[in-house]
């Protein structure tokens, strides 16, 4: 029989993660994400895992970055300011392609803003926080069991492609908790990484074969010579600044996720199929928006949900689709209009988009999201 | 939404509401409802402003925080101030007029002492916050005076279930009694 939880959305990343196979955390608390941390350095020692407090949150992308090359799949998690401060190892982790997790646990800012409140303003900045055309992956659930799900395909994903993979929730999912059966390990697939089948003489550590995107890992002390560094590099992993060989490795970063867009996509549609109001919401947002949907059906307004789950890459071909004819797009976000940039870059021009936003440490309500179906439906 | 019952405890940080919203929530999942508890708190730990809102209902729960309220206790006038809002005409308030001297003319506020009923019976107020939850059980019937005292017993700190059970039943009491005086 499954196992009955009751778990806050921070302790359900920490068990999914172990789940996962999970076994090295870089640590560095912060609010509202501590608890992951906490959960792990009880939880991981009882794994043969590793949990290792660091001196700062840069510390903790470091190492985790560090134990993904040597083999183990790593996590850390943090909030606004940590973010912040493990931008610049997340573009090394993107060049260097080392697998790993970062779980966001999103709260009010800019700087050490609203540590209790929840905010989703950290969208932008899982796509675009560190610098360089860097490929990446964000996952964004919103119940505490696809929470658990989606931790697992982030480390999936992760291992797959050879990338960070984001995971995007907030204060409230962080420290909220509801009742759900853990999925049993029959419900989901548990990838790993390709390991190189080479010799340590025949091996460099960037070379793919035709039509190969992921080059094969050999794990860090097991004889092969490695060489990481957030330079451009050739297959041997040594800088080089041959502008065909650096373009031609960045685009195959690129199109590790654009090949693979089937299996990295994900997303809800709820009431869609005669909907004239269309309603974009993701995360913990979404909840009230769906509550809001499901009122406004009640007077015969026609509004349907589309709720992104990969919110990186943007489900732009999806979007465009359905907003196409629809008499308005309302895009709902704790923020001051970031998810809706996507949508107006995708939708055609003649449809009338409007953002419901807020900020300040309160949801939305769902009520909010009503009153705004009601004035364009 | 319509069988939503919604919760709201509240008091400043260090009283325990937070853990009896859990308990409740989970009191609720007990007898087969779906129930959310979602805190909010400030960046002092104790101290600070602090609630609970905890959403029961027979269907799954969308939106985690509250809408309309149904109950609320309040455990500090601060904490009244900040977060006795979003109430239902008719909620049912509970209050300690220790600590809270203004409902805001409210109507139906039950003003039960519990910090002092629990030094009384149980010479220790840490059990404060589930004195609380046995009036508000007592006072709603949002599930049932067993249910919460299963779940109170598996939660309680080893050594000390008789106490926390104790502390419910000096809860459920004064509730009863409040009732009566009406």
């Amino acid at each position: 029989m499954s196992q009955v939880v009751f778990w806050t959305g921070n302790e359900v990343t920490a068990e999914a993660g172990i789940a996962a196979g999970c076994r090295f955390f870089g640590g560095y608390p912060i609010t509202p994400s501590s608890e992951i941390a906490a959960v792990m350095a009880k939880r991981l020692p009882m794994e043969n895992g590793i949990f290792i407090q660091m001196e700062d949150e840069i510390a903790a992308m470091g190492a985790c970055i560090g134990a993904a090359m040597a083999g183990a799949k790593s996590m850390t998690a943090t909030s606004g300011p940590g973010f912040s401060l493990k931008q610049e190892h997340i573009g090394f982790a993107c060049m260097v392609e080392a697998p790993c997790v970062i779980v966001n646990v999103q709260r009010g800012g800019p700087s050490t803003g609203l540590p209790t409140h929840p905010a989703q303003s950290d969208l932008m900045q899982a796509r675009w926080g560190t610098h360089g055309d860097h490929a990446i992956i964000a996952l964004a659930p919103a119940y505490l069991r696809e929470l658990y799900l989606e931790i697992i395909r982030a480390f999936n994903l992760s291992e797959k492609f050879r990338l960070p993979v984001i995971v995007l929730i907030d204060e409230i999912l962080g420290h909220m908790s509801e009742c759900f059966e853990v999925p049993e390990p029959h419900e989901y697939t548990i990838f790993n990484r390709v390991k190189t089948d080479k010799s340590p003489e025949e091996y460099n550590p960037y070379e793919v074969s035709d039509g190969e995107l992921v080059p094969p890992m050999a794990n860090y002390f097991e004889g092969y010579r490695f060489h990481a560094t957030g330079l451009n590099h050739d297959k041997t992993g040594f800088p080089t600044t041959d502008q065909v060989l650096c373009q031609t490795d960045e685009v195959r970063k690129h199109e590790k996720i654009a090949q693979n867009r089937a299996e990295i996509d994900s997303w809800e549609e709820i009431m869609l199929d005669d909907a004239e109001v269309l309603v974009i919401a993701f995360g913990s947002t979404a909840r009230g928006a769906q509550t809001a949907v499901e009122e406004v059906r009640k007077d015969g307004i026609r509004a349907g949900l589309f709720r992104p789950i990969t919110v990186w890459p943007f489900p732009e071909e999806r979007v465009r689709e359905l907003a196409q004819g629809k008499k308005a797009v309302i895009v709902a976000e704790m923020n001051l209009g970031q998810m809706i940039l996507e949508v107006e870059r995708v939708a055609h021009s003649d449809v009338k988009i409007v953002g419901c936003q807020k900020i300040g440490g309160i949801p939305i309500e769902p009520y909010e999201i009503v009153a705004k179906i009601r004035e364009v439906g | 939404m319509a069988d939503r019952f919604e919760a709201r405890f509240s008091a400043v940080g260090g009283q325990g509401v937070i853990l009896a919203g859990d308990l409740l929530a989970r009191a609720a999942y007990e007898e087969g409802k779906f129930s959310v508890q979602s805190p909010t708190y400030t960046a002092q730990v104790r101290g600070g402003p602090t609630k609970i809102d905890v959403i029961i209902s027979e269907e799954k729960i969308l939106y985690p925080r509250t809408m309309a309220i149904d109950f609320f206790l309040s455990l500090a006038q601060r904490s009244f101030d900040s977060f006795g809002v979003g109430l239902k005409p008719g909620c049912t308030i509970l209050v300690d007029p220790n600590l809270v001297h203004d409902c805001k003319g409210h109507k139906n506020v039950y003003r039960i002492p519990v910090i002092d009923l629990t030094h009384t019976g149980l010479g220790r107020i840490v059990y404060t916050s589930v004195v609380a939850l046995g009036a508000m059980v007592e006072l709603t019937h949002v599930v049932k005076n067993e249910t919460i005292q299963k779940i109170v017993e598996k939660h309680a700190p080893k050594g000390t279930e008789k106490q926390n059970l104790k502390a419910l039943d000096i809860g459920f009491s004064a509730a009863a009694a409040a009732k009566a005086d009406e």
